[in-house]
């Protein structure tokens, strides 16, 4: 029999931005690491950037749905994730890369990334294939059979985007994903978030301002848990003048914006 | 509303794509959108070009690659890292055993019998620890990470810890009449007081608690204290469903733990 396309897969979205977040406050341990952060985002790669402290990845978990915001209001996709609410529907449109990238060392990279899938309530028919295709999409088809302690540490990284993207995410959350790749493997996966970029929207947590100008359609700049600038990398670099600290454009406008906290 | 579908014919010239008047052709692209009927009825009426390339487009999409293999599946019961808390497991039913002989030789109690009620819930603790799941940011984050995983890891912990205790209890003459009870109830209390203060901080309250109030007086005083005799089996049964009921009326408390 003919397949008919469902509902489900027809439907608009009901949201005007994938992250929406107004006067948002988390606390990370005792100090309020993001205070008062207003911040949109709709599709594409975003380049979350700022100094050491600045409150990125106590964002970027507040928007895994790890962290509770204090106060203010944080929607993603649509759905407020701020109370006590059924928050399954979200998590199954996230992916997410923590920072520091816990993992299973007895494990291979297959049954890690199947590992999450079922965590992600995929459907069961679904998963082989997407496990194959996420760890094909990042380069580790000929290594997905060996275990992750025999990985070097660029690979795990690798592993690590995989299990992110195995259930085609809406919203990608990566926390300094480029740390321990390699120069030939940065490259390919800048060409792997402009993919995904596409058609979700990805947040990339860096302090690699080359990151940001070669894969970024906007950049994020947060600094004292507080929006600082929000525009493209163009626009970034055009807010640096010739005297501001820096040896790129985009590194100029970076200090210029930041003035003396970074 | 009342359900108007477009006719055979026009889903025929539709899928054909014959020429139809535009209105037509809005109405019937629009109900289309919304009436999985009628997708069904315009794929079934579809040219065999346009059906051989929608069979062979799902052909590919059809899943591939190897099943799930049994280290994966034991995973979903219980954090890959089971062993250490096996370990300790095994670590605490000993030290329980050594403490029979450290007790008074008249007084009845052991060691076993004491500490068997908060052993799960110390397995508990560690099942959601940081330090012990690696993982455990990312479990955090995902769907599953609710009342079901947390129902699915407390099992994995009792079926692991109940042996260890049953055969600890019997090398030392505790019965599980005394201990089985309690041993569910306090593991009840636990889930229900980590959907407020979560898990691990939950097990480590309740194991404290249960230090103070009961494995201290039984040690300094002897015997079989109140709360573990034979007589106190309804109240430990009050308080296993009542912590249960509780578990289960908070479900949604555990999204975030």
């Amino acid at each position: 029999m003919a397949r008919a396309v469902s509902a489900a897969e027809v439907a608009p979205t009901g949201y005007a931005w994938q992250v929406e977040a107004r006067g948002l406050r988390v606390r990370a341990g005792r100090t309020m690491a993001v205070d008062g952060l207003d911040l949109r985002l709709g599709r594409g790669v975003h380049g979350l950037l700022g100094p050491n402290g600045a409150g990125k990845t106590t964002l970027i978990r507040s928007l895994a749905t790890v962290l509770r915001p204090v106060s203010g209001t944080l929607e993603v996709l649509g759905t407020p994730v701020s109370g006590r609410l059924d928050l399954r529907g979200v998590r199954r449109a996230l992916g997410y890369l923590p920072q520091d990238f816990g993992y299973y060392k007895r494990f291979t990279v297959r049954e890690f990334v199947e590992y999450v899938a079922w965590l992600k309530e995929m459907p069961k028919r679904d998963v082989p294939g997407a496990v194959q295709r996420a760890v094909e999409r990042v380069g580790l088809a000929d290594r997905a059979d060996d275990r992750l302690k025999a990985l070097s540490g660029g690979m795990v990284r690798r592993a690590g985007i995989a299990q992110a993207i195995v259930n085609d995410p809406e919203v990608l959350l990566l926390d300094e994903p480029t740390a321990g790749l390699d120069p030939g493997q940065r490259v390919r996966f800048r060409e792997l978030l402009q993919e995904l970029g596409s058609d979700s929207c990805v947040v990339v947590s860096t302090h690699l301002v080359e990151d940001v100008a070669a894969a970024c359609t906007d950049v994020v700049l947060v600094s004292g848990g507080k929006l600082v600038f929000q525009g493209t990398p163009a626009e970034l670099a055009a807010a640096g003048g010739p005297d501001d600290v820096g040896d790129s454009p985009i590194e100029r406008g970076y200090s210029a914006l930041l003035g003396g906290a970074w | 509303m009342t359900e108007h579908h477009p006719s055979a014919d026009s889903i025929a010239r539709y899928a054909g794509g014959d020429d139809l008047p535009a209105d037509v052709l809005w109405a019937v692209e629009a109900h289309l959108e919304t009436c999985e009927t009628c997708r069904l009825r315009l794929a079934d009426v579809a040219p065999p070009q346009v059906t051989a390339l929608t069979a062979a487009v799902w052909a590919e999409l059809e899943p591939t690659g190897t099943p799930v293999g049994r280290r994966h599946r034991l995973a979903r019961w219980a954090t890959p890292s089971l062993l250490p808390w096996l370990a300790m497991t095994a670590f605490v039913v000993l030290a329980a055993l050594s403490l029979d002989g450290l007790l008074p030789a008249h007084s009845a109690s052991s060691g076993v019998l004491l500490i068997a009620p908060i052993v799960p819930v110390l397995g508990v603790a560690a099942a959601w620890s940081r330090g012990m799941d690696p993982a455990y940011e990312l479990v955090v984050s995902t769907p599953r990470a609710g009342l079901q995983l947390v129902l699915r890891r407390t099992v994995a912990v009792l079926v692991a810890v109940l042996p260890a205790l049953l055969a600890g209890g019997w090398l030392a003459g505790a019965s599980p009449a005394y201990w089985l009870l309690p041993c569910l109830g306090v593991t009840a209390v636990t889930l229900a007081l980590g959907g407020v203060i979560g898990m691990r901080r939950a097990g480590l309250v309740a194991a404290f608690a249960w230090a103070v109030l009961v494995v201290g007086p039984a040690v300094v005083v002897g015997g079989v204290p109140g709360v573990l005799a034979p007589g106190a089996a309804p109240v430990w049964a009050a308080v296993l469903v009542g912590g249960a009921a509780a578990v289960y009326f908070r479900s949604a408390a555990y999204a975030r733990l």
